[in-house]
């Protein structure tokens, strides 16, 4: 393959990739055949994004343009490292996740695979089309058809009244962001999409500052809708639980990056340099979104639901790191703000990988028992070993535990905290090490969410529903391929740092952070702060290893099997004596409820009935404005009379008041 | 050849630290009971119920895992990982620049997770007691760590514990208001991570309101003979990169044997104190409910932006 021609071999194989949503239409063709296939192609496809994101990460710009449906309108593309590194990221989620679907809808209907293998290409290819956008139009029609093609994914499992009102809920807080951002770009092309659309031709017209603040303000609105920024995170903990597990893998390991992507590319690399107060607005929106969303994600007792809020505080730590670069890009201290940029775009990275490991082993989980409630799940470990070891790796790489990727990225955040007195400001020098501290505390909670995620559903004994089978073939194997490059990231940290020294160089005027070598990472100077995953992994593994053979060797007798002791209270020893998952993050919400107030009347309830937290945002934020929303349409429907005279008479009055205006 | 003698030193600094925790364990347990006006137990006591729960047949509960099993190692195998990152006796090891102190907090978390989940792979009440109770706490207790690290890292300008020590023994006994601050944060944090006596009591079983012990509660001859012992090295550790931070006077900078030795007992002494001093503590304070304990953590946690925030005052 000519390197030139990746874009347009990216191009063809995106477009190649709708094919099984004509395959599903053909009635000759068996299920099987039909589901492999339609699978496969989109396997395919996420392979060529792999290796042509690695290869365009190290590469200059590709440029494309086919001519559209108007004269001026062209679908313009461009691959470029920053681009190419999430098109690596979308591929390496998709391809675990495709893969997964193969197994996943192994006992579904012909129906419901029609209903996934329609949409299911379309939200692939829609979001290569995003990250390949050269110019508005381009980049509005792909956003608009990832979000349209995901919503009815949402309802592939069922369309009973809460999945419908996950996908409504999404389908709207999607389309108020798509708005915000076909203002912004309105804005930034000065009101000439067609003829100043392209990204590059907006990056040179400049624009005031009033202007710049509200195109930021707009981006903010409309990228925040998708990665669940504070108060528009709502779709996000309903959207997830309801989608098939392949699907929310997608969605969240490639769809909300894809907002951190546009973040990037437009306020960024288009938007002229800022005002000083983006930067810290970025950080502590991260912040208070990254902690709000890790307290409900421990308080929840659903699976999925409890990974969607991980998914928001995992977005919002990516957030906190590129504000802080940002902080850092403003004092033109540029090595610091690549550090940062970096820690961020690995965050991304990793937690494309650890995320969907956890929802395709969730999906697993729900295939073998049939829910996702964790009151009533425990035991998994003994049921499905090979699931919950890969689950087990997930959760580590989650939490932040050496030497695996999670504890990379974040060990690269705190490192960027760390260098915040290089900073003229003395505020600023004074506050960012608390928001370290802040994220610090963000960490922790999650581990104790994934503790609870882990521990409750398969640890212990089996509550009630219980595992009939291991995870079928292909979800193990696309479990094992996301689990050993959770590893992999983790071990060799320094690659990675390398390859994104390039995004670096782009965003930030060629700056790029010191050359790594593979096995460690030194951001700054091995003095200043060094860490060698590999040594400590072969480290941790000899000392482990030397300390079994030796109590082995002399003390080694055979083990027996007894039945617990429990202080000796285990005479009416039922699994219900374990901790329900309410009941595990009772005394989380005892201590931070005092700030949630709608969730202190629930406090005490610690019994194996599942409570819902419910999310004050509803009765905060939405519900006023679903209830304005009412009143307004009430009003309006005062003038509806269904009489023809009055509709007449209302033209009337238009006409008459549009001529003393325009005359 | 000289990296033969660091392997040594390195080899001797582990060996040292494994053998001396209990000794650490016994001596505290010691000056509790005189300050209780009890009879101690002798300060060998320690080895003697590591020998005998070595000796005894290990028992599992019927529905554990390998995950069970295998978390007594692994316990060990981190702490064993974690004295050698430390510079307790001399400073520069070879395996010292494997981790800085975010990634020494890190390790100390992979044995608390394989801790908390072999608890809850019990399946019974108190395992799961204890589990949630040690991540809550642990959540809790880990910024006002991280906040009295930061103190101590920004004013050598780097996160590695070498490169702190290393500067602190230049600038011999120059005076940082910022670095008190940050040793008494300190000083909470070990008593919360440690289960000492205002969070946790470590002198009991069968009490409902236990977190560490609760934790342990199956286990059983060789499995719980590691589980403690992994404790005392943990209690060990966090003396030892208190001493680091705080008062490295003394840790070897040569690979010398003859500096080693001394290094190790000035270690013994500083142990010796610290240990009056936590006896002491434990001896005044009662136990907290576990829902007071929040508010202890976050004083530890407001002396460290104490600590913090002085730097940038004071610049020292």
């Amino acid at each position: 393959m000519n390197s030139s021609d990746c874009l347009l071999w990216v191009l063809y194989a995106s477009l190649l990739a709708l094919l099984p949503t004509v395959l599903v239409a053909i009635p000759a063709l068996p299920i099987r055949w039909k589901r492999s296939l339609g699978f496969l192609v989109t396997v395919a496809l996420c392979l060529l994004l792999i290796v042509v994101g690695i290869h365009a990460l190290a590469s200059p710009a590709l440029h494309a343009s086919i001519p559209g449906p108007l004269t001026d309108l062209a679908w313009q593309f461009t691959l470029d490292p920053l681009s190419g590194f999430f098109l690596l990221v979308l591929g390496s989620v998709g391809f675990a996740a495709s893969l997964h679907a193969i197994g996943y809808f192994h006992h579904g209907s012909q129906s419901k695979l029609k209903q996934v293998l329609l949409p299911y290409p379309v939200f692939v290819t829609a979001m290569v089309w995003v990250l390949l956008a050269a110019n508005a139009y381009t980049f509005l029609v792909a956003w608009e058809l990832m979000a349209l093609s995901s919503t009815f994914l949402i309802l592939v499992e069922g369309q009973d009244q809460r999945r419908q009102q996950a996908a409504y809920l999404y389908l709207l807080i999607a389309h108020i962001g798509a708005l915000a951002l076909f203002v912004a770009f309105a804005l930034l092309s000065h009101g000439d999409l067609i003829s100043n659309g392209s990204f590059q031709r907006m990056a040179q017209l400049s624009s005031s500052p009033l202007v710049a603040n509200v195109v930021f303000g707009l981006t903010l609105l409309g990228f925040g809708a998708k990665l669940g920024l504070l108060p528009l995170h709502a779709w996000l903990p309903e959207a997830h639980p309801a989608a098939p597990s392949p699907v929310s893998a997608l969605m969240s390991g490639a769809m909300l990056p894809i907002a951190v992507y546009g973040l990037l590319r437009i306020d960024w690399q288009i938007l002229p340099a800022g005002a000083v107060w983006w930067g810290p607005l970025w950080l502590g929106l991260g912040l208070c979104s990254a902690l709000f969303a890790v307290l409900y994600s421990a308080l929840q007792t659903d699976m999925k639901r409890l990974l969607a809020y991980s998914s928001m505080e995992n977005m919002g730590l990516i957030l906190i790191a590129l504000g802080l670069s940002r902080i850092f890009a403003e004092q033109n201290l540029w090595p610091l703000a690549a550090l940062a940029l970096i820690a961020g775009l690995f965050q991304v990275l990793n937690h494309a990988f650890f995320k969907s490991l956890l929802f395709l082993g969730s999906g697993s989980v729900l295939h073998a028992t049939g829910t996702l409630e964790m009151s009533h799940l425990g035991g998994l470990i003994r049921s499905m070993p090979q699931t919950a070891f890969l689950a087990l790796i997930g959760i580590f790489a989650l939490a932040g535990l050496p030497p695996l990727n999670g504890f990379a990225s974040e060990w690269l955040l705190l490192q960027a905290f760390l260098l915040a007195p290089s900073l003229p400001s003395g505020m600023l020098r004074a506050i960012l090490p608390l928001a370290a501290a802040g994220v610090v505390l963000v960490t922790a909670v999650a581990a104790f969410a994934i503790v609870k995620f882990y521990g409750i559903a398969f640890l212990g004994r089996a509550r009630s529903a219980v595992a009939k089978h291991e995870a079928g073939i292909w979800e193990r194997a696309s479990m094992a391929f996301l689990a050993l490059f959770c590893v992999l990231l983790g071990v060799f940290p320094g690659r990675v740092v390398d390859s994104l020294s390039h995004i670096t160089a782009l965003l930030l005027h060629g700056s790029q952070i010191a050359h790594q070598s593979a096995l460690a990472l030194t951001p700054i100077s091995a003095q200043r702060a060094s860490y060698l995953p590999g040594v400590f992994l072969l480290g941790i593994a000899l000392s482990i290893a030397v300390v079994f053979v030796l109590v082995w060797w002399r003390f080694g007798r055979s083990l027996r099997r007894a039945p617990v002791w429990s202080c000796g209270f285990a005479a009416d020893y039922s699994a219900q004596t374990q901790d329900s998952p309410t009941g595990f993050s009772q005394p989380l919400l005892r201590i931070f409820g005092v700030s949630l107030s709608t969730l202190r009347s629930r406090q005490g309830l610690g019994n194996a009935i599942p409570v819902q937290i419910p999310d004050p945002f509803w009765k905060g934020f939405y519900l006023p404005w679903a209830r304005a929303a009412l009143g307004m349409a009430a009003m309006v429907s005062r003038l509806q009379h269904g009489r023809i005279t009055s509709y007449l008479l209302y033209s009337f009055l238009t006409l008459i008041v549009l001529l003393v205006i325009f005359r | 050849m000289t990296s033969l003698i660091i392997w040594r030193d390195q080899c001797f600094q582990i060996l040292f630290a494994v053998a001396a925790a209990p000794l650490l364990a016994g001596w505290l347990k010691t000056v509790r009971a005189l300050l209780q006006n009890r009879r101690p137990a002798g300060i060998l006591q320690p080895y003697r119920d590591l020998f005998r729960l070595f000796h005894k047949e290990a028992m599992i509960p019927e529905q554990s895992s390998w995950l069970f099993r295998f978390t007594p190692y692994v316990m060990f195998g981190a702490k064993v990982m974690a004295v050698a990152i430390v510079p307790i006796i001399a400073n520069g090891l070879p395996l010292a620049s494997a981790a800085d102190v975010i990634a020494l907090v890190g390790l100390l978390a992979v044995a608390r997770i394989f801790q908390v989940l072999a608890a809850m792979d019990t399946g019974t009440d108190f395992g799961n007691y204890g589990a949630h109770r040690e991540m809550l706490i642990s959540a809790l207790a880990e910024p006002a760590l991280l906040a009295a690290l930061f103190t101590a890292s920004l004013l050598a300008r780097s996160t590695s514990l070498v490169q702190i020590v290393h500067l602190s023994q230049i600038q011999l006994f120059s005076l940082h208001p910022s670095m008190v601050f940050a040793a008494i944060a300190f000083g909470f944090v070990l008593l919360v991570e440690n289960a000492r006596i205002p969070v946790d009591n470590p002198a009991t079983h069968l009490e409902l309101t236990m977190i560490h012990e609760a934790m342990v509660l199956e286990y059983s001859g060789r499995h719980l003979a590691l589980l403690e012992w992994a404790a005392q090295l943990k209690l060990f550790l966090y003396m030892t990169i208190g001493f680091a931070l705080f008062l490295p006077w003394g840790i070897a900078a040569n690979p010398l044997l003859t500096s080693l030795v001394i290094a190790a007992g000035l270690v013994l002494v500083k142990l010796f104190f610290a240990v009056v001093v936590l006896a002491l503590v434990e001896t005044l304070l009662a136990k907290r409910r576990l829902f007071r304990v929040p508010e202890f953590a976050i004083t530890g946690f407001l002396f460290g932006v104490i600590g913090l925030l002085s730097h940038f005052m004071l610049g020292s």
